[in-house]
C-alpha cells in the first residue's frame, strides 16, 4: 500500500483528499460524516461576519456528469452561530479547516481570529467567489489585494493560512505569489470559474443571480493549468481543486505540483463515499505508476524539480 | 412547461397541474421554479401518467406566488428527486396533517393499486382543510377526521384518532407526513404496537443534489436520503421534531 500521508501548511494529513468549502459545510454533523467518509480533512462553509441567507433558487444548476453551475451566494449562519457546528465536528475527530469570507484585509482578520478560537487547524480565506458582491473575487482579484488580507490574517492568527485563488484572473500564479508574500502556508487553486446558463424559453439566465461558478470534470484541465503554473512561482505547498473525481484526477493535480487536493461536485455525482473510494483507488493507482507515496509524485510532471518543502 | 391546470384545493392549498414526462414515484420530490421569484422543492401529489402535479400551501411569499399561478404561466421543473414509499404494504394507516396530505394520496393510491387496505386519519385547522378527504375516500379508504376548531370529526389532534384507531383495528404499516411534533407523536403510538412507522420529512432546500447542506437533518440529507424515512433512523438521533435550518443554515426550532 503506498503512503498517502503528506504534509500541508504543517498539517499532518492522513490522506491527500479534503473536504472542499461550500460542500457538506454547513452542519457540523455533515462534515463529521465527510470525515467518518474517509476524507483527510474537512473545510467548513465560508463563514462571514453576520448570517447571511444567500441567493434565491435556483442556485444550482446541473449537467450531465461533467458540470455544475452554482451561484449559493455565500449563505452561512454568522461567526456567531457557527462555531457549535466546528464543536460538533471537532468531537468526532475531524481535522477541520475553517473558511471565511470578508470585505475587507480588517474584516478577514477579525473572523480568522473568531474562527481559529474555535480550535480549527487552519484557516482557508475565500478569496475566490466569482458571483459575490463585495467578497471573493471581487477583493481577491489582484496580486495587492491578495496580499493584503493575508498579511492581515497571518499577523492575526497562529494556525496556518490557506489562500484559495481565483481562476479568474489573467494571472492566477500572480495571486498565488502573493499570497506567499503575504505569510499564506499553503494556496488552494482553483474556486469555480465564473459562468451562466440560459434559459430560451423564458430568455433569462437560469440561475436567479445570473452569473455563478462552474464546478465538476469540465474546470479539471483549468485547475490543472492553474496549479502547473503557481508550482513554477512558490515554495508553499499547493491544494489543487476542480473536478476532481477520481484516483487519476488526484495524481494529474499531484503530479502539476499539488501536495493535497480538494473534492467537492464529485459529492454530488457520487455520494459522500466517493472519499473512500478515492482514498482506496489512489494508493494502487500509485503503486502501478511505480511511488511508494504519495509525496514522491508531487510535481513530478515538471521534470527535474523537487517537492515543495511543507 | 406551461402550466395546463390549476385547483384550488382549500383556503390555503393549490394544485398546479403540467406535462411532466418523466416516472415520478410516491414520496419522490421536484424542485419547481416560479422564474423571477424563487425555486422549491415540493412533493408531488400526481405522480403518475404524463400529467403530473404539485399541491402548495402557501405559506411565504413564493408559495403564495405560485398560487397566483395561471394555466398557461411557465414553471421549471428538476427532478425528480428523493426516495420513495415501498407500496407492498397489506393494511396501512395513513397519518396525514394538514398539507402532509399531498405526498400520502398518491402512496396510499399506490398501495390501492396493488390490493392493499388503507386508513386515513385525516387532521387540518378546520373542515375547509382536510386535504383530499374526497381523493382518499374515493379509493376506498376509510377517513377519519380531526380538526382543530371542531367543525368537522375529532376536536383536537389527528394523533387522537390514530390512538383510537390502533385500539381497534390491526395494520402493517403507518405512513405519516405533517407537523413533526405531530409525526413524532404518531411513531411513539406505532411503536407501542411493533409497527413500523414511516415519516415524510420537509426542510428548506436549494441544490437537491446532496451536496449544499441547507437540508442537512442530523447525518442525512433530506434531498438524497430522504425525503422519506423509517422513524427510527431520525427520532433520539437527530433533531428532528426540535429545529430546523434556515436558508442561513441557522438552527430555528419548531
Amino acid at each position: 500500500m503506498a503512503d498517502l500521508g503528506v504534509r500541508v501548511a504543517g498539517l499532518e494529513l492522513r490522506n491527500p483528499l479534503l473536504l472542499a468549502s461550500g460542500i457538506w459545510g454547513e452542519s457540523g454533523e455533515s462534515l463529521a460524516g465527510a470525515w467518518r467518509a474517509g476524507a483527510g480533512g474537512v473545510i467548513t462553509k465560508s463563514i462571514g461576519s453576520v448570517p447571511r441567507t444567500g441567493y434565491p433558487n435556483p442556485t444550482v444548476e446541473p449537467y450531465e456528469r461533467w458540470g455544475m453551475l452554482n451561484a449559493m451566494g455565500l449563505p452561512n449562519p454568522g461567526i456567531d452561530e457557527y462555531p457549535r457546528e466546528i464543536e460538533t465536528a471537532r468531537a468526532a475527530g475531524a481535522l477541520v479547516i475553517g473558511s471565511v469570507f470578508g470585505a475587507t484585509a480588517e474584516e478577514f482578520a477579525a473572523l480568522a481570529a473568531r474562527i481559529e478560537a474555535t480550535g480549527v487547524a487552519a484557516v482557508e480565506l475565500n478569496l475566490s467567489c466569482p458571483h459575490a458582491e463585495g467578497f471573493g473575487t471581487e477583493v481577491g482579484g489582484t496580486p495587492d489585494d491578495v496580499e493584503a488580507i493575508v498579511r492581515a490574517v497571518v499577523r492575526s492568527v497562529r494556525v496556518p493560512v490557506i489562500a484559495k485563488i481565483t481562476p479568474n484572473s489573467a494571472d492566477p500564479a500572480g495571486l498565488a505569489a502573493a499570497a506567499e508574500r503575504g505569510g499564506a502556508r499553503a494556496v488552494s487553486a482553483i474556486n469555480t470559474l465564473r459562468a451562466m446558463a440560459i434559459d430560451l424559453r423564458l430568455r433569462r439566465p437560469v440561475l436567479s443571480h445570473g452569473l455563478g461558478g462552474l464546478s465538476g470534470p469540465a474546470i479539471r484541465p483549468v485547475g490543472v493549468a492553474c496549479v502547473w503554473q503557481i508550482y513554477d512561482r512558490v515554495k508553499i505547498p499547493i491544494v489543487g481543486v476542480g473536478g476532481i473525481g477520481s484516483a487519476d484526477d488526484v495524481l494529474e493535480y499531484v503530479m502539476a505540483g499539488a501536495t493535497a487536493v480538494e473534492v467537492g461536485t464529485a459529492v454530488a455525482f457520487d455520494g459522500i463515499a466517493v472519499f473512500g473510494r478515492l482514498r482506496d483507488a489512489l494508493s494502487g493507482r500509485l503503486e502501478e505508476l511505480g511511488f511508494d507515496r504519495l509525496t514522491d509524485a508531487i510535481g513530478a510532471a515538471h521534470a527535474g524539480r523537487s517537492a515543495p518543502a511543507a | 412547461m406551461r402550466v395546463t391546470d390549476v385547483v384550488r384545493e382549500t383556503p390555503s392549498t393549490v394544485t398546479l397541474r403540467f406535462p411532466y414526462a418523466p416516472a415520478i414515484d410516491p414520496g419522490q420530490f421536484v424542485m419547481i421554479w416560479l422564474p423571477g421569484d424563487d425555486e422549491l422543492p415540493m412533493s408531488v401529489s400526481y405522480a403518475s401518467g404524463p400529467s403530473k402535479g404539485v399541491t402548495i400551501k402557501g405559506m411565504g411569499a413564493t408559495s403564495r406566488h405560485f398560487q397566483a399561478v395561471r394555466p398557461g404561466d411557465w414553471v421549471g421543473i428538476r427532478g425528480p428527486y428523493g426516495n420513495r414509499f415501498d407500496p407492498t404494504v397489506r393494511r396501512l394507516l395513513v397519518v396525514a396533517g394538514g398539507s402532509g396530505a399531498a405526498v400520502l394520496a398518491p402512496a396510499a393510491e399506490a398501495v390501492r393499486a396493488r390490493g392493499g387496505d388503507v386508513g386515513v386519519a385525516l387532521g387540518a385547522t378546520t373542515r375547509a382543510e382536510l386535504l383530499f378527504r374526497d381523493r382518499f375516500a374515493a379509493l376506498g379508504a376509510t377517513v377519519e377526521v380531526a380538526t382543530d376548531d371542531g367543525s368537522d370529526g375529532t376536536r383536537g389532534f389527528v394523533t387522537e384518532v390514530v390512538a383510537r384507531w390502533l385500539e381497534r383495528e390491526r395494520f402493517d404499516a403507518v405512513w405519516t407526513c405533517g407537523p413533526e411534533v405531530m409525526m413524532e407523536k404518531v411513531a411513539r403510538l406505532g411503536a407501542a404496537r411493533g409497527l413500523p412507522v414511516v415519516f415524510a420529512v420537509e426542510r428548506h432546500m436549494k441544490c437537491a443534489l446532496g451536496m449544499c447542506d441547507a437540508c442537512a437533518l442530523g447525518p442525512f440529507h433530506v434531498c438524497v436520503d430522504g425525503p422519506v424515512f423509517p422513524a427510527e433512523r431520525l427520532l433520539g438521533a437527530t433533531e428532528f421534531a426540535r429545529f430546523h435550518r434556515d436558508a442561513a443554515g441557522r438552527r430555528r426550532p419548531f
